[in-house]
């Protein structure tokens, strides 16, 4: 196993407090992209809080570590995590999607600290870490660079693009995780467009392949390690994830991709997530 | 530097810009000896990053390579740059106003004769709606190298379009590029004709036709698309009355419908578009082009008389 016990736990309890965030932020807005923001919460997690290194008074340092959200519609999870992170402060998280948030809906450059890149339209953040991860070889420095991806989003053809000149660049800084949660909007990934074999995509096109739980805080510690350690060609941690993870009434569901909660589901999936009943009708004051 | 391309003073700018500036890096998308920024590998090997043939990773690689404190400039085909990587030029350089320099070459229906999937008649119009796009095409080798200095300095996305075949220069020789300034490289007063890139050429000798006729034409280098000089425009229709664009591009979203823009809502006279009547192109020479898409010297001066007639 990777990590003690005690940061396990610890990353695990950071894990649960950002899928309540999270169901917050959602139930707050009126709607959100719920069942792909709880699939990331873990990898998120585990990113943030143990694998990428920033540094808190300044999130523009130029030798802090890079990390694309290429899946912007999950981007609710990426912004509880940098408000635990001190980066924004937490009541922004309430103003989630509003006309004037800088919490759009998908990830502005610009808009809120830690958003590297704008993301949303599916297939292009992992160009954009090609480029951070070969500008960084080329200055000769050490930072590395992460981006997640949905499984859906492996449909667009760009992506492959980004796949095989990583490969040619023999970028080992550069680490992409997909988040295997089998569903897109409409359905589910096989009915959709098949992406198996996937693990055999990634290997003929020169990645270093590593399939893990996305929602096992130790197998994702153990996964970014071999990938820190690898050399010579990028690594992708094939993150096999539950859509809409930790919501009773969604979870596995296609159905779960937007979301607008009814009153019950909010108490199931808060009460399923440990939170007190005084927590709860805090949120569902704030509910319109 | 008469009778250069704007190309083929690329590779040159770029290696001397490189030389001082450590951040300068090119990507190319398989195009570069044919767009002529080739050269520069050879000097700087480790800073040209061949992508191969695949531009919208072109624009998000290059998006990315900016946003830790390079300055690339990316291109191919000015139509790859523009129709295959809209989204990506939109989201990655755009939105995320990221400082990427875009070189679209072979601009406009000059593309040896390689025919209308090559020809790129609808990128001004896409670039020009991008919101924080600049875009620009000089009109000769000349103003190239100074539009070329001018973009790697410049912090933001920036479309450049770049001719393929060589054209005559006429700008004056301490001329300075500015963004968002043309200059007027002939005076009138009776009619403006304003052009950009290989055809203020044509619209020059267009000029001189119309003085053979008694009209005064003045003659505009608007290589600042977006943004316009919305100053030259106005005062041209206060002076001259009518106002005649030419474009190398199509008429719809170019620059004539950029300068009737200015026109309706500040100073209201009649324009004339010249330009691609919104049909696709074809195979052919450039003079071959210019006959069949009525953008000769002639056919300029021919649609400047009938308008004034009316």
């Amino acid at each position: 196993m990777h990590g003690t016990n005690s940061e396990k736990q610890n990353l695990e309890s950071i894990a649960n407090r950002l899928k309540i965030k999270v169901i917050e932020m959602i139930a707050i807005s009126g709607n959100g992209h719920a069942g792909g923001s709880m699939s990331i919460a873990e990898i998120i997690t585990v990113l943030y809080f143990k694998v990428i290194r920033l540094n808190l008074k300044n999130a523009l340092d130029e030798n802090r570590d890079r990390f694309i959200l290429s899946k912007g519609h999950a981007s609710a999870t990426q912004y509880a995590a940098l408000a635990e992170l001190g980066f924004i402060p937490e009541e922004d998280l309430w103003t989630l999607h509003h006309i004037d948030s800088p919490l759009q809906m998908h990830p502005e450059r610009g808009m809120c600290p830690g958003i590297e890149m704008s993301t949303g339209a599916l297939g292009q953040g992992l160009s954009a870490g090609v480029g951070m991860a070969l500008g960084a070889k080329i200055q000769k420095k050490d930072f590395r660079n992460f981006v997640l991806l949905g499984d859906g989003e492996l449909m667009e053809g760009q992506v492959w693009e980004a796949v095989m000149s990583a490969s040619k660049f023999k970028l080992d800084n550069l680490t992409a995780i997909v988040d295997y949660n089998k569903f897109s909007l409409t359905s589910s990934i096989k009915e959709t467009m098949p992406l198996e074999p996937l693990a055999e995509k990634w290997i003929a096109f020169g990645w270093n392949v590593i399939d893990v739980d996305g929602h096992d805080i130790s197998q994702l510690m153990g996964a970014f390690d071999k990938a820190r350690t690898t050399k010579g060609k990028p690594t992708v941690i094939i993150a096999h994830t539950i859509k809409g993870h930790d919501i009773p009434a969604f979870e596995d569901k296609a159905e779960s991709h937007s979301v607008s909660f009814k009153v019950s589901e909010v108490v199931e999936t808060l009460k399923k997530l440990g939170c007190k009943d005084d927590e709860i009708n805090l949120t569902l004051s704030k509910m319109n | 530097m008469k009778d250069l391309a704007p190309r083929d003073v690329l590779s040159k700018t770029l290696i001397e810009i490189g030389k001082s500036d450590s951040n300068l890096v090119l990507v190319d998308a398989d195009f570069g000896t044919a767009s002529k920024i080739w050269d520069f590998q050879k000097h700087y090997p480790e800073r040209y990053i061949q992508v191969g043939i695949a531009e919208q990773n072109m624009m998000g690689i290059a998006a990315g390579l900016s946003t830790v404190g390079l300055v690339p400039f990316v291109s191919t085909i000015a139509v790859f740059c523009s129709r295959r990587a809209c989204d990506q030029v939109a989201v990655s350089i755009g939105l995320s106003n990221t400082n990427v320099k875009i070189l679209g070459v072979y601009a406009g229906l000059f593309v040896g004769k390689n025919g209308a999937s090559h020809q790129s008649l609808e990128d001004i119009a896409i670039m020009r709606a991008i919101a924080n796009m600049v875009v620009v095409q000089p009109a000769d080798a000349v103003e190239t190298v100074q539009v070329i200095q001018f973009a790697a300095q410049y912090k933001g996305p920036m479309y450049i379009r770049i001719g393929r075949d060589p054209v005559a220069s006429f700008l004056p020789a301490n001329y300075k590029f500015e963004l968002g300034k043309s200059v007027t490289i002939r005076d009138g007063k009776d009619v403006t004709l304003i052009a950009y890139g290989d055809l203020v050429e044509d619209t020059m000798k267009a000029a001189g036709l119309l003085d053979g006729k008694g009209i005064s034409a003045r003659v505009i280098n608007m290589s600042s698309i977006k943004p316009i000089d919305e100053d030259a425009i106005i005062k041209a229709a206060e002076e001259t009355g009518k106002i005649v664009t030419i474009d190398n591009h199509n008429i719809l979203g170019g620059l004539g419908s950029a300068v009737a823009e200015v026109v309706t809502e500040k100073y209201p006279v009649n324009v004339k578009r010249i330009g691609v009547k919104d049909i696709f192109g074809k195979s052919g020479s450039d003079e071959e082009m210019k006959r069949v898409f009525g953008l000769r010297a002639e056919d300029i001066f021919n649609e400047t008389i009938k308008f004034l007639k009316n």
